[in-house]
C-alpha cells in the first residue's frame, strides 16, 4: 500500500528531514500561497516552482519519480476541469490549473515526506490546533491500515464464495464495524491497564534551531522572490 | 531496575469466590478461588469461553465482579485501582490494540507517564526496557509495520515499563511461528515476575509454568502440574 | 468532492479556511464536553473504519458500483460534533497523506464535508428518526452528499472555474444519483450494524429542541441552493451588492459566499446553545 512508501521516507536522516517540522510546515504554506496566488500567464513562475521542489526533493534525497508519481493522481481530476477550462477558450488558466494542482500535491509529499506524523500534527498543535483533534489525526492513522487490511481480508473471503452483491457489501460493512467498535474497546482496555486517567500527556516540543530559522527564510525568500520576478 | 522484596505474608493474587455476569446476563465466572504466588507462573487452560480472558480481566479491575481480590496484599477497589494497575501489567491477546500510540518509543513510555514520570525520564525508561526486549531498532517506527513477533515484544516492554511484580499473558503465542514462539519463550522464562499465562500452546505452558489451572463454564474444573492437568483433560491434540 | 489546490480562488480559500478553523475549534469542544474519555479511541478507529469502508463495492446495476462516503453514517453513530471531528481528521490525513484534496483548500473541504456535510447528514436523522427512520436515514445519506457537492461546486464557480449551463446541470445530476446512492448504502449499513447491536445506532439526544433542528435544516438548504444559484449567476450578486463598479473585484464575490457561511455558522451556534440550555432545564 502506498503508506508504507510515505512511512519508509519520512524515516530518512536527510538535512531536510532534520530540519523542525514547523519550520517545514511553515514553508509549505508560504511555497503554496505563493503558487496559488500566481496568475496563469506567468508559466515562467511554474517552472521555477518546480525547479525549487527538485531541489528539496534531492535535498531530502527522496525518488523524484517517485514523489511525481504519486502527486500525479490528482491529474486525472484537475484534468477534466483543466479541459472545460480550455474548451471555454482559457487555455493559460486550464494549464496553470493542472500546473497548480500537481505542484502542490508534490510540495504536501514533501513535507510527509520528511516529517513522521507525529512531527507534522506536534506542529499543528503548537500552532494551537485543537488537543482533540490531532488525537483523533492520530488515532485513524494507527488503525486506517489496520482495517483497511480486515476489510481487504473480507472482502476477498466473500468473493471465493461467489458473486459481489449489495447485500453482501452491507453485511462485510456491518461486520467491519462490529469489529471495528470492538476493536475500539480493547484499545481503551489498553490504555486503563496502563493507567490511562483521561489525559494524554504531550510530548514535550524540541526548540526551534537556528538551522530551522535559516532554511525557513530561505524557502520564503526564494518563494516571494519566483512570485514577485516571475 | 530495583526491585521490591516480597514478604512471605501476602501473596501475588489472593482471589476468592469471584462471580461476575455480563450485561446480557450470561454467567461468565462462577465462584473462582485462585491464588498465585511471587516469582510463580500458572498457566489457564480452558476451552474459548469458558471464562478465562473474563478472568484475566479482573486482575487488574477492568471488569469487576464479587468476591474478593487481593493483589500482593491490596484489596481491589476503586481507591487502589491505580496502585494495582502498576502492580499488575496484561499483554493482551491482539497486539494492534495494545499499541496504540504513533511509534514504538511514545508506546512504551506511554505507562510510565501516566504513572508521573517526567517526559524526560519516561523515555530514558522505555529505551531501557526496549533494550531489555531487544528492539531497539525500533524506536521511531510505527508499529503497524513490525512482525507480530516485535509487536508482542514491543507490548511486553509496554507492560513491563510500568515495573509491574506480576505479568498477565493472554494468548501470547497466537499468530507466532514457531521460531518467534521460541524467541518469545526465552523472553518471558528471563522475566522475573509472577506470571499468568492465558494460553493453548501446551509446550509454552510446559516450559514456562510450574502449574496449570483449567477452566470450564466458568468454573475452575481441576489444577496442579501442568503435565498432569493437559492429560487429565485431554488438552492435545496429537 | 475533494477540491485540489490551484481551483478555487484565494478569496474563496482563504475565507473558508478563516471561517473553519474557528469552526472546527468549536466542534472540538463540543465534542470533548459530550464523549467520554473511552470514546476518544473510538473515534479513531470509527475513522479508519469509514475510511476502509469506503473501499467496498456495492454493486448497484451492470458495471456499475458505488461507495458508502459515510458522513451520514458518522452522524448518526456518533452524533454531530464527534462526527464533525472525525470528519475533520479524515480530510486532513486525505489532504497531507494521500494527496486527496489540497492543504490550502483544506479550510474549503472541512467546511463542506465535516461541516455542513455532517449537519445535513444529521439533522434529517433528528428530525424523522421516530416516525420515518428508513426515509430518515437515506435523506440524511442523501443530503449530506449533495450538501457538500453544491457547495464544493458553488466555490468552484465563484472561482472562476467555467462551467456552461450544460456542464453545471451534468454535474448536478451525477451529484444527485451518488447521492441517492449514498442514502440507500447509508439505510443498508445501519441495517446491518443495528442487526448485530441496536446499541451502536442510538436515536438522537432528545433534549434538543426539534423546531430548532427542522429550522437549521431549512435555514442550510436555503444557503446550500442560494450558494450554488448566486454563483452561477454571479451578475445578479453584482447588482444584490449595489456595486456594479468592477466585475472582477473580489470582494463582491467573496461577500455572497461569507454572508451564507456566516448564516450558517450563527445558526449552529444559536443551535447549539439553545440545545446546551434545554438540556440543562
Amino acid at each position: 500500500m502506498h503508506h508504507l512508501v510515505i512511512d519508509r521516507w519520512s524515516r530518512g536522516t536527510s538535512p531536510l528531514h532534520q530540519r523542525d517540522p514547523r519550520a517545514k510546515l511553515a514553508a509549505l504554506l508560504v511555497f503554496l500561497i505563493a503558487l496559488s496566488t500566481t496568475p496563469p500567464p506567468a508559466q515562467a513562475g511554474f517552472a521555477a516552482y518546480a525547479i525549487l521542489l527538485i531541489l528539496a526533493a534531492r535535498l531530502a534525497r527522496l525518488p523524484i519519480r517517485g514523489l511525481a508519481g504519486r502527486a500525479a493522481l490528482v491529474l486525472p481530476f484537475s484534468a477534466t476541469f483543466a479541459l472545460l477550462t480550455w474548451w471555454s477558450g482559457d487555455s493559460l488558466r486550464a494549464l496553470a490549473l493542472a500546473e497548480k494542482s500537481f505542484l502542490s500535491g508534490l510540495a504536501a509529499l514533501l513535507l510527509v515526506g520528511t516529517t513522521p506524523l507525529t512531527g507534522w500534527t506536534a506542529a499543528l498543535e503548537s500552532w494551537h490546533a485543537p488537543r482533540m483533534l490531532i488525537l483523533v489525526i492520530q488515532f485513524v492513522y494507527r488503525y486506517l491500515f489496520v482495517i483497511a487490511e480486515q476489510a481487504q481480508r473480507m472482502r476477498w473471503a466473500a468473493l471465493c464464495r461467489g458473486r459481489g452483491s449489495f447485500r453482501l457489501a452491507a453485511g462485510l460493512v456491518g461486520v467491519l464495524f462490529a469489529r471495528s467498535w470492538q476493536r475500539a474497546d480493547g484499545v481503551y482496555h489498553s490504555m486503563l491497564a496502563r493507567g490511562f486517567r483521561g489525559r494524554f500527556v504531550p510530548a514535550p516540543s524540541a526548540p526551534f534551531r537556528a538551522s530551522d530559522a535559516l532554511f525557513l527564510s530561505a524557502c520564503m525568500a526564494g518563494c516571494l522572490a519566483i512570485r514577485i520576478l516571475l | 531496575m530495583p526491585r521490591h522484596p516480597h514478604t512471605a505474608v501476602s501473596r501475588a493474587i489472593q482471589i476468592q469466590g469471584l462471580r461476575y455476569r455480563y450485561p446480557d446476563g450470561t454467567q461468565a465466572l462462577n465462584g473462582i478461588d485462585f491464588h498465585l504466588d511471587a516469582g510463580e507462573s500458572v498457566a489457564l487452560f480452558g476451552a474459548n469461553g469458558s471464562g478465562k480472558t473474563t478472568f484475566v480481566l479482573h486482575l487488574n479491575g477492568l471488569l469487576r465482579g464479587q468476591g474478593s481480590i487481593e493483589i500482593c496484599g491490596l484489596p481491589l477497589a476503586d481507591g487502589t485501582l491505580e496502585q494495582i494497575r502498576s502492580k499488575v501489567g496484561v499483554v493482551f491477546q491482539d497486539s494492534d490494540e495494545q499499541l496504540f500510540m504513533p511509534t514504538v518509543l511514545e508506546d512504551v513510555a506511554f505507562g510510565p507517564l501516566n504513572l508521573g514520570l517526567s517526559p524526560a525520564d519516561a523515555q530514558t525508561r522505555a529505551r531501557t526496557v526496549l533494550k531489555r526486549v531487544g528492539m531497539t531498532h525500533a524506536l521511531e517506527r510505527a508499529p503497524y509495520h513490525l512482525s507480530a513477533g516485535e509487536k508482542k515484544r514491543v507490548a511486553i516492554a509496554g507492560v513491563l515499563a510500568m515495573d509491574p511484580e506480576i505479568l498477565v499473558l493472554d494468548e501470547p503465542t497466537t499468530f507466532l511461528d514457531p521460531p518467534t514462539r521460541r524467541d518469545l519463550l526465552i523472553l518471558l522464562r528471563s522475566l522475573p515476575q509472577a506470571k499468568v499465562v492465558v494460553t493453548h500452546d501446551a509446550n509454552l505452558a510446559r516450559a514456562l509454568a510450574t502449574r496449570a489451572v483449567f477452566f470450564d463454564h466458568g468454573q475452575i474444573a481441576g489444577e496442579g502440574d501442568v503435565m498432569e492437568v493437559i492429560q487429565r483433560f485431554h488438552w492435545e491434540y496429537s | 468532492m475533494h477540491i485540489p489546490d490551484g481551483f478555487l480562488s484565494t478569496p474563496v480559500w482563504a475565507t473558508l479556511d478563516v471561517v473553519s478553523a474557528p469552526a472546527v475549534a468549536w466542534v472540538a469542544r463540543r465534542a470533548q464536553r459530550e464523549t467520554q474519555d473511552h470514546r476518544i479511541p473510538l473515534l479513531g478507529v470509527m475513522g479508519a473504519f469509514v475510511f476502509a469502508a469506503q473501499m467496498i463495492n456495492f454493486p448497484v446495476g451492470p458495471g456499475t458500483s458505488g461507495h458508502l462516503v459515510g458522513g451520514a453514517l458518522l452522524a448518526i453513530v456518533l452524533g454531530p460534533a464527534a462526527a464533525a471531528l472525525v470528519m475533520t481528521a479524515i480530510l486532513a490525513l486525505q489532504a497531507l497523506i494521500f494527496q486527496d484534496g489540497g492543504v490550502l483548500a483544506l479550510g474549503a473541504n472541512v467546511f463542506n464535508m465535516a461541516l455542513a456535510g455532517i449537519a445535513a447528514g444529521y439533522l434529517p436523522y433528528r428530525l424523522w428518526h421516530a416516525e420515518r427512520r428508513t426515509v430518515a436515514i437515506f435523506a440524511a445519506g442523501t443530503l449530506s452528499l449533495m450538501t457538500s457537492a453544491c457547495l464544493a461546486l458553488g466555490q468552484l464557480l465563484i472561482s472562476g472555474v467555467p462551467m456552461r449551463g450544460g456542464v453545471l446541470w451534468a454535474s448536478l445530476a451525477l451529484f444527485l444519483v451518488n447521492a441517492l446512492m449514498e442514502g440507500a448504502i447509508t439505510v443498508a449499513a445501519l441495517g446491518a450494524i443495528e442487526r448485530l447491536n441496536p446499541e451502536w445506532v442510538p436515536g438522537p439526544q432528545p433534549a434538543s429542541s426539534r423546531t430548532l433542528a427542522g429550522a437549521a435544516l431549512v435555514a442550510l438548504l436555503v444557503v446550500v441552493i442560494g450558494t450554488l444559484v448566486a454563483s452561477a449567476a454571479p451578475d445578479g450578486i453584482q447588482r444584490l451588492t449595489a456595486s456594479g463598479a468592477d466585475s472582477a473585484a473580489w470582494p463582491q464575490r467573496a461577500m455572497a459566499g461569507v454572508v451564507g457561511i456566516v448564516m450558517i455558522l450563527a445558526l449552529c451556534y444559536l443551535g447549539g446553545k439553545l440545545m446546551a440550555r434545554r438540556r440543562s432545564a
